[in-house]
């Protein structure tokens, strides 16, 4: 058994959960297996010098960036959006790096024609100080905002079909980035789920193309969204990939983390807690006393001003696929965590952040992509828990909306699901959602999420929901919220467990993924 | 199967979709008087009472509307059509919101009816309303006698509550579906116009609709 799975006993210290903003402990009884992630793999400690090599050594047989670089030639330089990684690194961000030399590259050979553009697809605009943020100060005061902005996935002249894969899906793509001579997509890879055909297919894509894979039936078709290999969501990007680098030169960088999220005093909480120190628990002590005397909206101020210690652990530069499949071997290495056989009931906390809120509010549609996206397809082989199993989570579920990130979720929670949370009939509403202009000029000119997002974050739940017979959540401060999301409720862990057993029997093999750090289980 | 009911999107103005007010407006119109000491007496009268107005604006739309109004007395007819034109080439015009025509391109495009209803006169909506390519339009009338403007306006006043009255009156005299139809407007004293569709909008709001707005979880829009 390695190190990451703990099988608790009688004399097993309680855990710690996330609780939102919060945290809570509680002994598990004996038996229980505890998934933690692993340890964080060595960070490059030149990561400038690891971005040049990636780039004059690229994968696949292909040409050094530089020398595929000429006066005149037009470049597009996409790059991810603030959700990844989770929570923002920090300063200086990787992409800041990644653009500083690539830039460098470009001028060095003359090339005047180059935007940088935020591939948000359908993602809120990054505000000007995000964008300094991720970019650097150089970069940004070098090129905002008239060769360095957000990405407008409404604005009609801004997109372009480039056709129709053999499936029918419309490839739909930035303008600009079917123009140019050369597409550069520079990415942060998180989990496995990011990066690939994705980045462009997804990334630089506008309602219509998105539409073809966010949608409940590729979803359900999903094994898991963190194996490529077997995801129909990856497959549908990777169709529309293949069909844009067929007319457009792509030249990727990908980078992968480790998960070293937090600063080395604070690491303790990516380990077990019996291998805590007496100080460790100390720590954990002041610092549940410290949250319990601030209000919710401090907690998550403080929380999200926290960036994450992440570390490089590898850079590949070249094609799709040549780079893509070093940069997923890196994140096996540092996420997986094997294990054998599933379980009955599966317990994991739900933090503050997700990768749709960060600096704001993770409402209730969050929690639940959270829960049912998110974590629950944080396996490879097959789920942790057994089909018809109950998933146990921790969380106030608390009526709380961004209106300015999140204003389409207002209306579809309380319109949409006060009256069904069945998905078949949930999507009547979604092109009026999609369409609704008040939600278009919002994404438009404010940082808004696009109108149908709530949608996918329901649709990203599906194959979850399809899975798990019961979903309790413990803790919830009011009955609305479960009952909207079709949860049931317990008060207490001892409750939850309780009504776990009468679904499975006085014994239930209990797993808890101790997460985050993110950890993506190997399960045979 | 019933037939889907049509619907509209119904906006204020001033505020809402140009940046500019009624007093922009009269203030045209004061400084292009053919008499210079007309001029000068309109001018100074309307700095001396910019204080007033603001404070009746703050509390009661119609107070404003008709201690305002009361400035027109004595413009002849002609003369209002003539700088109305004018003042939409010069004022209005450069001064819409630059996400003003999406907005009403988007809902076009949804099947919605564009409707304007504004507190500003006529003479200077009709070019405005022609210009964004509106279905209909709805603006305040002065009355006008033997050719002169009496400084008064024709009831009903379009401002505030009786705007949300045009609207209810209107749809059903046309058949739309308040309850899908859309309303945009930038102050306090338009929430009873918004509280009469079911997608209000508050569109660069005023501190009173910004918290109205944020209280029933209405979408807030910056143009």
């Amino acid at each position: 058994m390695n190190n990451q799975v703990r099988i608790l006993d009688d004399d097993s210290l309680p855990r710690y959960m996330h609780y939102a903003e919060d945290f809570i402990t509680y002994k598990f009884p004996e038996g229980t297996r505890v998934l933690y992630p692993k340890p964080p793999m060595a960070a490059i400690k030149n990561r400038r010098a690891a971005i040049r090599q990636a780039l004059n050594n690229p994968e696949g047989g292909v040409e050094p960036l530089h020398t595929q670089l000429k006066a005149g030639m037009k470049v597009t330089i996409a790059v991810d959006d603030i959700s990844v990684p989770l929570p923002p690194m920090k300063r200086p961000d990787l992409r800041q790096d990644m653009l500083e030399i690539i830039v460098e590259q470009l001028v060095e050979n003359g090339v005047e024609d180059f935007e940088i553009v935020v591939a948000l697809a359908l993602h809120r605009r990054m505000s000007e100080a995000e964008i300094r943020r991720m970019v650097g100060d150089k970069i940004f005061d070098a090129y905002y905002p008239k060769k360095l902005y957000n990405m407008d996935a409404e604005d009609p002249d801004a997109l372009v079909v480039l056709g129709q894969t053999d499936q029918n899906e419309d490839v739909q793509i930035l303008k600009r980035a079917a123009d140019s001579d050369l597409l550069i997509y520079v990415n942060i890879n998180f989990v496995p789920m990011n990066g690939g055909f994705k980045s462009i297919g997804t990334g630089l894509a506008g309602y219509k193309g998105i539409k073809h894979h966010h949608n409940p039936e590729t979803i359900l078709k999903c094994k898991s969204y963190m194996d490529p290999k077997n995801s129909a969501l990856y497959s549908s990007n990777e169709r529309m990939g293949r069909f844009i680098n067929e007319t457009i030169n792509v030249f990727h960088i990908e980078t992968t983390l480790n998960n070293k999220m937090y600063d080395d005093s604070m690491m303790f909480l990516a380990r077990a807690e019996d291998d805590w120190s007496p100080s460790d628990h100390m720590k954990f002590r002041s610092m549940q006393w410290a949250l319990s005397k601030l209000p919710r909206k401090g907690k998550r101020a403080l929380f999200h001003k926290i960036p994450a210690d992440y570390g490089l652990i590898g850079v590949h530069a070249g094609p799709t696929e040549a780079v893509h499949e070093k940069t997923l071997e890196k994140c096996w290495q540092q996420h997986a965590v094997k294990i054998k056989g599933q379980a009955d009931v599966l317990v994991y906390g739900i933090p503050f952040a997700s990768p749709y809120n960060v600096n704001s509010i993770l409402n209730p549609i969050l929690v639940q992509v959270m829960a049912l996206g998110y974590f629950f397809n944080m396996y490879r082989g097959m789920p942790v828990v057994k089909k018809d199993g109950t998933l146990i989570i921790t969380h106030p579920c608390y009526d709380e909306f961004d209106p300015e990130h999140h204003p389409s979720y207002v209306e579809f929670f309380n319109r949409c699901l006060s009256q069904t949370n069945r998905t078949c009939e949930l999507r009547k509403w979604e092109e009026e959602f999609a369409t609704n202009p008040n939600y278009v000029e919002m994404f438009r000119r404010g940082n808004a999420y696009h109108g149908v997002h709530p949608f996918y974050m329901w649709y990203w739940g599906e194959n979850g929901r399809d899975h798990i017979g019961n979903v309790i959540v413990v803790g919830a401060e009011n009955d609305h919220v479960p009952a909207r999301l079709g949860w049931l409720t317990a008060k207490t862990m001892d409750e939850a467990l309780e009504m776990a057993r009468d679904f499975h029997g006085p014994n239930p093999d209990i797993t808890m993924m101790h997460h985050p750090p993110f950890m993506v289980a190997d399960v045979e | 199967m019933s037939e889907k009911r049509k619907t509209a999107a119904f906006y204020d103005v001033d505020g809402t979709l140009i940046s500019t007010n009624v007093i922009h407006a009269y203030a045209y119109y004061a400084l292009n008087s053919p008499s210079m000491l007309d001029r000068v007496k309109r001018a100074s009268k309307l700095i001396g009472s910019l204080p007033m107005y603001w404070i009746a604006d703050k509390y009661d739309r119609k107070a404003f509307n008709d201690a305002f109004y009361a400035n027109y007395k004595g413009f002849t007819e002609d003369r209002l059509v003539i700088l109305g034109e004018e003042i939409f080439e010069k004022i209005i015009r450069p001064n819409i919101f630059e996400g003003a025509f999406s907005l009403i391109k988007n809902s076009k495009a949804q099947g919605h009816d564009q409707i304007l209803i504004t507190g500003a006169i006529d003479y200077i909506t009709k070019p405005l309303a022609q210009y964004l390519g509106v279905d209909d339009w709805v603006a305040n009338r002065l009355e006008i006698k033997d050719g002169f403007a009496t400084g008064r306006l024709i009831k009903p006043m379009i401002a505030g509550a009786n705007k949300a009255l045009w609207v209810r009156r209107y749809a059903e005299k046309k058949g739309y579906d308040l309850d899908g139809s859309f309303a945009y407007a930038d102050s306090g004293s338009d929430i009873p116009l918004l509280s009469v569709v079911g997608n209000p909008c508050a569109v660069n709001p005023d501190f009173k609709l910004k918290t109205t707005a944020r209280a029933y979880d209405w979408p807030v829009l910056n143009l």
